[in-house]
């Protein structure tokens, strides 16, 4: 099946005041009808700026290069009017925060169903009960009244609710979710993931899935792209790459997900931070906490992405090395 | 609604009431005789003894307020030391003007500042930009006075284009009242309109940073709508607050100015009133000016309250 949205040697390089930030440093993902790419690694990896630059939300600082085929479409070079409106037509977004996310002067019921109006072009007796129908489908009681509710007369796991109705006016074929859970509590967590997960299935829409929770990696997604530094380390399907991981950095990352039924024995960090985005080393970005600890080539060549089963790639030259405990 | 106007009304009303007895207090300080200032050559024992009484002036201070109170409630403020004519007419008549300099004024700043702040937190760093950085610096460091004698000596002098000086009511006559109103407003706008922009400019560009704002461009809408609908309605809040307090103290009367362009307005009287320690029309414009800040107050909050859902008027 043709992804739905596709990036090829996506980069990303922000002019900040101090130089050049590489948040994105050639990334190749694709995610098809239907499934969920889950996308993980530790903040600061590009991740965020990897889906934003993928849309054209990337800020204005941002040089973005690469290919990026959305359905039918090469995004880039395209002139920022259609590349707008295939973005709102075609693709939703659920951020972080819902707190922040929404509006806090306009009703929710208006911007639930902004874009199917801008979109769509439904009018406002249409748009209207078009809301009250998006916020019953995720579940926000007596609809027809919270309507007209403003977002701070709602509670967080509701307004992320809203963020999701509103992601979804236009029926789009591509959901982006970035940690949409963070900023909720356990409970509701669990209840946002069911729910996003539900939705796909009713829908069909495909989710690009950004998250630091393993464990809902695991539930929910198909496949997994590891990020690090701008690259990613690994990717392939969620089975393959959690059943085999073959980076240093996913086994590590395993490693410190916290497992209940362990206990806290075997609660592993990473020790070491990853390189500055300003100053990224010519070889493996990981090398530093590696702790495979491979060779001057780790340090100064930029390992490729070679397979190791059917879809599942990965970044090192030591695919079958063991990690050492010291 | 209705209750919450009601309530600030009432509140208005005892701020007044504060207001008449502070500023009866400050006058009882202030050195020296207005009734001998106000006799100047024509003093004479008998004369000043019948000014005094006829002002209540011999009364304890107390039944002088009370005095004034009770009056003050019917509308009759006192009569002027100076000219022997009722303090609330002479006030009164000072209205038009005031309000005519300070709302146009205002209107100009704001048909200035508002584009102006909101194109160049947009094109943050562009010319448009530095160009409005310039304007703001210039407005806020060139004194009012000197602009306003450059304006008069090249739209009227030089170009003749709007008399120099001078009133027209706008009952009277609505072309000459505009180009009468014209320069002074332009003036004083002009200094309003560069703290204006800066205060737009930067609330914009609080609200551009805001996660809302990503998730409006995440919806594909135009720029237009972004700007209009998203970020402009949530950075105008703080702005409608620097907009009343440039309207309230232009209310209060811009002496400078009334005197450079032979404006009647509450400032001048002010100005003559204190020269003349004219106490009762001193009294009556203070009281004026701070039942229009009253109003401008209560309007801000109204606004406020449409402005803002998360604020509840009850
Ligand atoms: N506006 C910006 N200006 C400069 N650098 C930025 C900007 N936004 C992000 N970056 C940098 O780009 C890199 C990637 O950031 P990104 O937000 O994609 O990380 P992330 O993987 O989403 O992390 P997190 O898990 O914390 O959300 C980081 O090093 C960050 O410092
Ligand atoms: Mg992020």
């Amino acid at each position: 099946m043709k992804p739905v949205l596709a990036v090829e040697d996506l980069t990303v390089t922000i002019d900040t005041r101090r130089g050049p930030a590489r948040a994105v440093a050639g990334v190749d993902w694709a995610v098809r009808p239907g499934e969920t790419l889950a996308l993980v690694g530790e903040s600061g990896s590009g991740k965020s700026m990897s889906v934003l630059a993928a849309t054209g939300l990337a800020p204005r600082t941002a040089r973005v290069s690469g290919r990026i085929h959305l359905l039918d479409t090469e995004l880039t070079g395209l002139p920022e009017q259609r590349r707008r409106r295939l973005r709102g037509r075609h693709v939703g977004f659920v951020f972080q925060d819902p707190m922040t996310s929404l509006n806090p002067v306009l009703t929710v019921g208006r911007q639930v169903v902004e874009a199917a109006q801008e979109h769509l072009g439904l009018t406002r007796r249409a748009a209207r009960s078009r809301a009250v129908e998006l916020l019953d489908l995720v579940g926000i009681p007596s609809a027809g009244q919270r309507v007209d509710a403003y977002p701070h007369q709602f509670s967080g796991g509701m307004r992320q609710r809203v963020v999701i109705a509103m992601a979804l006016a236009c029926e789009p074929d591509l959901l982006i979710a970035d940690e949409p859970t963070t900023a909720l509590d356990v409970t509701t967590q669990a209840q946002i993931v069911e729910l996003v997960a539900d939705l796909q299935r009713r829908l069909g829409t495909a989710v690009v899935w950004i998250t630091h929770d393993l464990g809902v990696v695991a539930g929910i997604a198909d496949t997994v792209a590891v990020m690090y530094a701008g690259r990613i380390l690994e990717q392939g399907p969620v089975d393959a790459v959690f059943g085999a991981p073959s980076h240093p950095y996913t086994r590590a990352l395993l490693a410190a997900r916290p497992d209940p039924a362990a206990g806290d024995a075997d609660l592993v960090t990473i020790a070491g931070a990853p390189p500055s985005p300003l100053d990224l080393p010519p070889g493996c970005a990981f090398w530093p906490r590696c702790p495979v600890r491979g060779d001057a080539r780790c340090e100064h060549e930029m390992p490729p992405l070679v397979p190791v089963s059917a879809g599942h790639q990965v970044r090192t030259f030591y695919p079958q090395a063991t990690d050492r405990r010291d | 609604m209705a209750r919450f106007v009601i309530r600030r009304l009432l509140q208005s009303a005892v701020v007044l009431l504060g207001v008449t007895l502070v500023v009866f207090l400050l006058l009882q300080l202030v050195p020296g005789d207005p009734v001998r200032v106000a006799l100047g050559t024509r003093f004479d024992p008998q004369t000043y003894e019948a000014l005094r009484a006829r002002a209540g002036l011999d009364q304890p201070l107390v039944v002088q307020y009370f005095d004034y109170l009770r009056r003050a409630l019917t509308g009759d403020l006192g009569v002027s030391f100076r000219s022997g004519r009722p303090v609330t007419a002479i006030v009164l008549e000072r209205l038009p003007a005031t309000l005519s300099l300070a709302v146009t004024a205002v209107l100009f700043a704001v048909v200035i500042a508002f584009p102006l702040g909101i194109v160049s937190a947009i094109r943050s760093g562009s010319l448009v930009d530095h160009a409005a950085r310039v304007f703001s610096q210039f407005g806020v460091s060139v004194p009012d006075f000197w602009m306003g004698i450059m304006a008069i000596l090249l739209f009227s002098g030089v170009l003749g284009w709007l008399p120099p000086s001078g009133y027209v009511a706008l009952t009277e006559d609505p072309g000459r009242w505009a180009s009468h109103v014209a320069l002074p407003a332009a003036t004083v706008g002009l200094v309003t309109a560069s703290i204006l922009t800066r205060f737009v400019r930067s609330s914009m560009l609080e609200v551009l940073s805001e996660d809302y704002v990503r998730t409006a461009e995440a919806k594909g809408l135009r720029t237009r709508v972004v700007v209009l609908r998203h970020v402009l309605r949530n950075a105008l809040i703080p702005v409608v607050t620097v907009v009343a307090v440039q309207l309230a103290s232009l209310l209060g009367g811009v002496i400078v100015i009334e005197v450079l362009f032979a404006w009647p307005g509450i400032g001048r009287l002010t100005y003559d009133a204190v020269a003349a320690r004219d106490y009762p029309v001193l009294q009556g414009a203070v009281l004026l000016v701070a039942a229009l800040f009253l109003l401008v107050n209560l309007v801000v909050d109204i606004l406020y309250a449409r402005l803002d859902p998360r604020i509840t008027v009850k």
